[in-house]
């Protein structure tokens, strides 16, 4: 088995795992029947792409190993997305800006991997990209809306960018998993991205009148499955179901 | 957030060639949240290829105490349906 590549598959699953779960988690709680709606298709559609991601690292490992048995049965340490997704759901502020970041990464990442030579990974992009465009488009939409909304929403989106900020830089970060895959032609080169990613963000924060923050200390950690303090929660409730029945099927 | 964000009427094309059909409502703070909110809970299952979004507001209705004057007088007039054509075999979807 190619270990480089499995690992760089499950970099890119597990980030939208976890913020799949993260917004599973509104299911029901959300701000308004329609926000709460729009956010489970978010976390369906990355279910989605998580499925698709896990498939194929599944056929990898051999051995009889299902999507499942990625997805449910791993330990801590062995999630390797990055600390931005797995932040808590303070409140829709943090939710939607969480979310923005997140897409924009996103939707630069998957642009250039439906170039990468792996086929499988380079279908996966462009099914999902199309999904993504939409998170975008309502992400930044509800971070215009919030940041040039009343002062009261205007602080809160400032809040939580100022509270996110110092897990942007790990997007760019690069494992030697990740640095093997791009010299193969099959991983992206996250640091070319992070200059267009910088820009873009800033466009939509001053667009929504928010300040850019100016911090320039930044936490990672995640990529090599060191996790933030939520992240056993997360699991305890993602894992429960299939620790508590194995095999269990719906 | 503001509770009572107004009410919107949605309107979906099924099909392109078909026309818009009233689909529900939903609240919305302005057009656009109203079309991104429809496309989230209406045309997520592939129900639709267009949409329309109008504020509740703007639609006019016709009042059900006016019912008698506005409609009963059609009900004893069957001859406006045009029912009383011999129509030939070879007319279909009639």
């Amino acid at each position: 088995m190619n270990k480089d590549l499995y690992k760089y598959i499950l970099g890119l699953a597990d980030n939208c795992l976890i913020l799949g779960q993260r917004l599973g988690e509104l299911c029901g709680h959300g701000p308004s029947l329609e926000t709460d709606i729009a956010c489970t298709n978010l976390s369906l559609d990355l279910l989605g792409q998580v499925r698709s991601y896990y498939q194929y690292a599944a056929k990898l490992k051999g051995n009889d190993v299902t999507e499942d048995d990625i997805a449910f049965l791993r330990i801590e340490r062995e999630y390797l997305n990055v600390l931005l997704v797995e932040q808590q759901n303070t409140d829709f502020a943090y939710v939607m800006s969480r979310q923005f970041l997140f897409d924009t990464y996103h939707l630069l990442l998957l642009n250039e991997l439906q170039k990468s030579h792996d086929v499988t990974l380079a279908a996966i992009a462009k099914k999902s990209i199309k999904e993504v465009s939409y998170h975008y488009r309502f992400s930044s939409d509800w971070i215009k809306r919030l940041g040039d909304g009343t002062s009261e929403s205007h602080q809160k989106m400032q809040n939580a960018i100022d509270a996110l900020w110092t897990y942007t830089d790990e997007l760019f970060h690069q494992t030697e998993a990740d640095k093997m895959m791009v010299k193969q032609g099959i991983g992206v080169d996250v640091t070319k991205l992070k200059e267009t990613f910088y820009n873009k963000v800033s466009d939509i924060l001053l667009e929504a009148t928010l300040v850019v923050p100016e911090s320039k200390y930044f936490q990672k950690g995640g990529k090599h499955g060191v996790h933030t303090e939520h992240f056993g929660f997360i699991l305890s409730d993602l894992q429960y179901m299939q620790r508590t029945y194995p095999k269990m099927q719906w | 957030m503001k509770k009572n964000w107004p009410l919107w009427e949605i309107f979906v094309r099924s099909k392109n060639g078909l026309e818009h059909r009233h689909f529900g409502s939903l609240h919305a703070a302005d057009a656009e949240m109203a079309l991104e909110n429809a496309r989230d809970v209406y045309t997520r299952r592939n129900e639709g290829v267009s949409i329309w979004v109008v504020e509740s507001k703007h639609i006019t209705a016709s009042n059900p105490e006016n019912n008698g004057e506005l409609f009963e007088p059609a009900q004893d007039k069957v001859y406006r349906h045009p029912t009383f054509y011999d129509l030939p075999d070879d007319i279909k979807h009639m």
